[in-house]
């Protein structure tokens, strides 16, 4: 197959799943091979599954993961994206906030766990902002970004047509700079899936992230560890292409005409 | 006329004095760099100059305005519109009705019918620029200023262009400054060519080309107010 030709439907699937296939033989047989008693086979992880779709809890760790990582980034697109286009309309703002943003932003939110339960206690509110503080940094930069790269050209147009500062922003700065908007989002959704693990290790007990804790120190059950890890790869990958579905919506796919 | 850049005052456009009759087709020329478009900008009102002033209608320009809209090479119209969104960007003002009816109209006009609801990502170069002509028209401008408009299109399509233009411009009766680089281009389509100078530009003559629409571009006198252009500006009609 040479660079130039798009490949087929079936072989885009096919390469993938041999891929996986061979990733699967690889894990079953180095568990044989071994003869390790802590690590699960492939299809010991399977039956873990199995099992905690049967006591019912598969639905409920993965309920309450997205419900918590919805919440916290919810909150942070609903006052990032505004905070960030405001901060790139305003440079002079920008300039005075920019420094304490750049101090924070660096700080991982896991480092943030102390104070979280001071603020909040063992609960709920814990977890989601711990996610809503991981997603935040990113929408806010991914937003000023945008905006400062929206070409002058756009801008001169909505004045000349006599557009007033506010529709200016909503009509012009807005739309020019959703692409970036958009893949901001992506990327701040992938870190949040990231520290909801994290933070269900901590303050509360349902999750597939207390499940990962909570099936280790409740008698071991490594068969249970990878099966969430399992879980939390595959529900963040659906997230992402999911997410990747915004990119075809026709108002912004101009933005994305290089990408794959 | 001056402009101010990074604390420094270059003067850009020097004891330029220069009237713009309404109704008239003013092409301005020059070599590159001389100051055309900053010339075309100021009168838009995007720049503000350190000294001098442009006035229409008696009134200093402080500001862009819908009444005089400026016409960028393709890359002005927005990309998240369609064809129709675009045309109707200007005419938030205007009740839906008659909304409608300038889109027809101008969408029409422009030739872009059946293409309503195409994005500019599905549209040529040629038809990118219609379409900002038609956006600018549809607000009902006084005064279209355009800034190398065919700059970017093919040879064939920037002749199809200028025919266009030229129909547009006898039908609406606009004000229409064209800064063009193509000396050819301007005495085919304005009523007079401004000549400037290099930097700081100076007007080095205005030509006034009293030859009837549609110009027979092999005519004696075409060629001969053609010449007298490039001579001007120092360029040999021989290559």
């Amino acid at each position: 197959m040479t660079s130039l030709a798009e490949p087929k439907k079936w072989e885009r699937l096919l390469w993938p799943l041999v891929v996986l296939t061979v990733f699967l033989a690889l894990w079953h047989y180095s568990v044989m091979l071994t003869a390790t008693k802590v690590f699960p086979s492939p299809l010991a992880v399977l039956k873990g599954i199995g099992e905690l779709a049967r006591k019912g809890l598969l639905w409920r760790y993965t309920g309450d993961s997205l419900r918590r990582v919805g919440l916290g980034f919810g909150a942070a697109a609903v006052l990032g994206i505004p905070i960030g286009l405001t901060l790139g309309w305003y440079p002079a703002a920008n300039q005075v906030v920019n420094p304490v943003l750049q101090m924070l932003r660096p700080i991982s939110p896991i480092a943030w766990i102390p104070l979280a339960i001071i603020l909040f206690g063992v609960g709920e509110t814990t977890p989601v902002f711990l996610i809503f503080l991981a997603a935040f940094f990113p929408v806010v930069v991914a937003c000023i970004s945008s905006v400062s790269s929206v070409p002058a050209i756009y801008r001169r147009a909505g004045r000349n047509f006599g557009l007033t500062p506010v529709q200016l922003l909503r009509n012009v700065v807005f739309p020019a700079a959703l692409p970036q908007i958009i893949t901001g989002l992506r990327i701040a959704l992938g870190i949040a899936w990231v520290v909801v693990v994290a933070a269900e290790m901590i303050a509360v007990d349902s999750g597939l992230g207390y499940l990962v804790i909570d099936a280790r120190n409740s008698g071991k059950r490594y068969d249970l560890v990878v099966a969430a890890m399992l879980l939390i790869g595959l529900i963040g990958l659906a997230l992402d292409l999911l997410f990747r579905r915004l990119k075809t919506l026709r108002s912004v796919r101009w933005g994305f005409r290089d990408e794959s | 006329m001056a402009f101010q850049r990074d604390g420094k005052i270059t003067p850009v456009l020097n004891d330029l004095s220069l009237e713009v009759a309404q109704g008239e087709f003013l092409c301005i020329v020059g070599p590159s760099g001389c100051g055309k478009s900053t010339l075309l900008s100021a009168m838009a009102g995007f720049l503000s100059p350190s000294s001098g002033e442009i006035r229409i209608d008696g009134q200093v320009v402080t500001g862009p305005d819908p009444r005089r809209i400026f016409v960028f090479q393709e890359r002005g119209v927005f990309p998240w519109l369609t064809v129709e969104g675009n045309i109707e960007f200007g005419l938030f003002a205007l009740a839906r009705a008659e909304r409608q009816r300038r889109i027809a109209h101008y969408i029409t006009m422009v030739g872009l019918a059946g293409f309503e609801k195409a994005y500019p990502s599905e549209l040529s170069g040629g038809m990118k620029q219609r379409l900002e002509v038609a956006r600018a028209l549809a607000v009902n401008p006084d005064m279209l200023l355009l800034d190398e408009p065919f700059g970017a299109l093919d040879s064939i399509t920037r002749l199809t262009m200028r025919r266009e233009l030229l129909r547009i411009w006898e039908a609406e009766g606009n004000t229409v400054v064209f800064v063009t680089h193509d000396i050819e281009e301007a005495v085919q389509l304005a009523d007079r060519v401004v000549v400037l100078s290099d930097r700081p530009a100076k007007i080095q003559q205005i030509v006034k080309i009293d030859i009837p629409h549609p110009r027979d571009i092999s005519s004696a006198r075409y060629l001969e107010l053609r010449n007298g252009i490039f001579e001007q500006l120092g360029l040999a009609h021989a290559i």
